[in-house]
């Protein structure tokens, strides 16, 4: 009976264990790199083996990043008087790839999950509050996911937050653009018409 | 039509949790009238999505499903009910937390519909009463009598004499209440008040309970035996009752009382 050789089934393995790979897309990605040479094996294989070498978490923000503190944490021509809390690093980019803000940031690295036994200490929360000390700090930007566990987290941010008397915000919640009102739900439909502003 | 053949069916589901899964989809683990139903909503993780804002977390809602190879996907689905309160209360949230927790563990795979009204029920209740607590531990009462581990509370579990109106015990292993003549240190002490709160429960409907008032420490001792009862019955730990444990001391540092009432008046 034929069998795969060990390397070829170890790799098929290895990407099986992805978040969102299943068997057949594994082998799928094994054999593309195995038909299209070895140029394109040694590439990943590099990146891969940079991954852990080259990274670290800010001890600032808790952004993944090549420096400590890092780059953005670091920039002086970014507004240390603004916050944004977001759930994971991915949600940095997401912002900045935005344009839009100019603060710094603070990744909790989760959300309040009390199924999954995530509470406020297994979140980057106390860090957040012993950042908020040092009076520079105006305003805390809140960016959870709009998810009721999102919202929860929100609050535990906004409870840690508020005796300091520093503004708490959220962002906006309502229409996504591109979206079509019929199709909206209540929650977000009731969202958009409490947050509608002035033109 | 043979039900082999139907690919498209209708459900009205609780949703109980939510997984990420794959580039932008989640699988829902879902309560429904028919028991337990894990299905795949796809894209829901995008902000585009038309069916996110229907299906977040102990939503109520009315889904259209097709038969999927594994899961069922999820290809419509409409918004019947949301709790609002949830969002922006934590300790309402963190109830809805424990009592999803526990439908998770307990709901089979099959018809069970009066679980499923007992859990909207009870979401509706402590999205909406002034003492969500009360309705966490109805919803542990009737839970546990559907599962099969309805507590004995009128006789004693290890010699049958009935239960006289005193300080008693509670036996885990025998589930149900042990005289003060058969205690034996693997007992719990439940004082004559929670005894009555637990009779109380077991016995009336919850249009009753809207009529109780409850002292706080009544309340608490009742919920730390609910809780032992469960992991002891499940085998597992109930992790929200941590959180839900956190925000009940931070709320009592800050002196905010869950209710207001000082003397129960229980029976």
């Amino acid at each position: 009976m034929p069998t795969t050789p060990k390397p070829v089934s170890r790799l098929i393995d290895a990407f099986s264990r992805l978040p969102g790979i299943g068997p057949k897309t594994a082998s799928r990605l094994t054999y593309y790199l195995l038909r299209n040479g070895k140029e394109d094996a040694q590439t990943l294989q590099a990146a891969l083996g940079d991954l852990y070498s080259g990274i670290t978490f800010c001890s600032v923000c808790f952004n993944i990043s090549e420096s400590d503190p890092c780059a953005l944490c670091t920039d002086a021509s970014r507004d240390s008087g603004l916050i944004c809390v977001v759930e994971e690093p991915l949600d940095v980019l997401a912002i900045e790839n935005t344009g839009r803000y100019k603060g710094l940031y603070h990744v909790l690295h989760g959300h309040i999950s009390p199924m999954d036994r995530i509470g406020p200490d297994q979140l980057r929360l106390q860090e957040l509050a012993q950042r908020l000390q040092g009076g520079t700090v105006r305003e805390v930007i809140v960016a959870t996911n709009p998810t009721l566990e999102g919202d929860a987290t929100a609050l535990y941010v906004a409870r840690l937050v508020n005796p300091s008397g520093i503004l708490v915000s959220r962002l906006a919640l309502g229409l996504p653009r591109g979206g079509d009102l019929e199709y909206a739900d209540r929650v977000t439909l009731a969202e958009a018409i409490l947050g509608r502003h002035k033109m | 039509m043979d039900p082999q053949r139907v690919r498209v069916y209708q459900i009205e589901a609780l949703v109980l949790r939510q997984q990420d899964y794959a580039e932008a989809d989640r699988i829902l683990t879902l309560c429904t009238p028919h028991g337990k139903l894990r299905a795949v909503a796809k894209g829901t993780r995008r902000s585009t999505s038309h069916k996110a804002g229907h299906l977040d977390l102990f939503m109520r809602a009315e889904l259209q499903l097709a038969k999927g190879r594994n899961l069922d996907i999820i290809i419509q689905a409409e918004c019947q009910e949301s709790y609002d309160a949830l969002r922006s209360d934590a300790l309402r949230f963190t109830y809805a937390c424990y009592v999803a927790e526990l439908l998770e563990y307990v709901i089979r795979e099959d018809e069970q519909p009066e679980v499923y009204y007992l859990a909207v029920d009870t979401l509706r209740r402590i999205n909406s009463e002034v003492n969500p607590s009360i309705w966490a531990r109805y919803f542990d009462i009737t839970l546990l009598s559907y599962a099969g581990f309805q507590p004995d509370l009128y006789h004693c579990v290890r010699c049958g004499r009935e239960i006289q109106a005193e300080m008693n015990y509670f036996s885990l292993e025998q589930g149900g209440l042990v005289c003060p003549s058969c205690y034996t240190n693997r007992a719990l002490q439940v004082s004559l008040y929670a005894q009555k709160l637990l009779r109380f429960l077991q016995r009336n409907k919850p249009a009753d309970i809207n009529r109780l008032t409850v002292a706080d420490t009544t309340l608490g001792e009742v919920e730390h035996l609910m809780l032992l009862y469960w992991q002891h019955v499940l085998e597992r730990e109930v992790k929200s009752a941590v959180n839900l444990r956190q925000l009940q001391n931070e709320m009592t540092i800050q002196s905010q009382p869950l209710h207001t009432n000082t003397k129960s008046k229980q029976e």
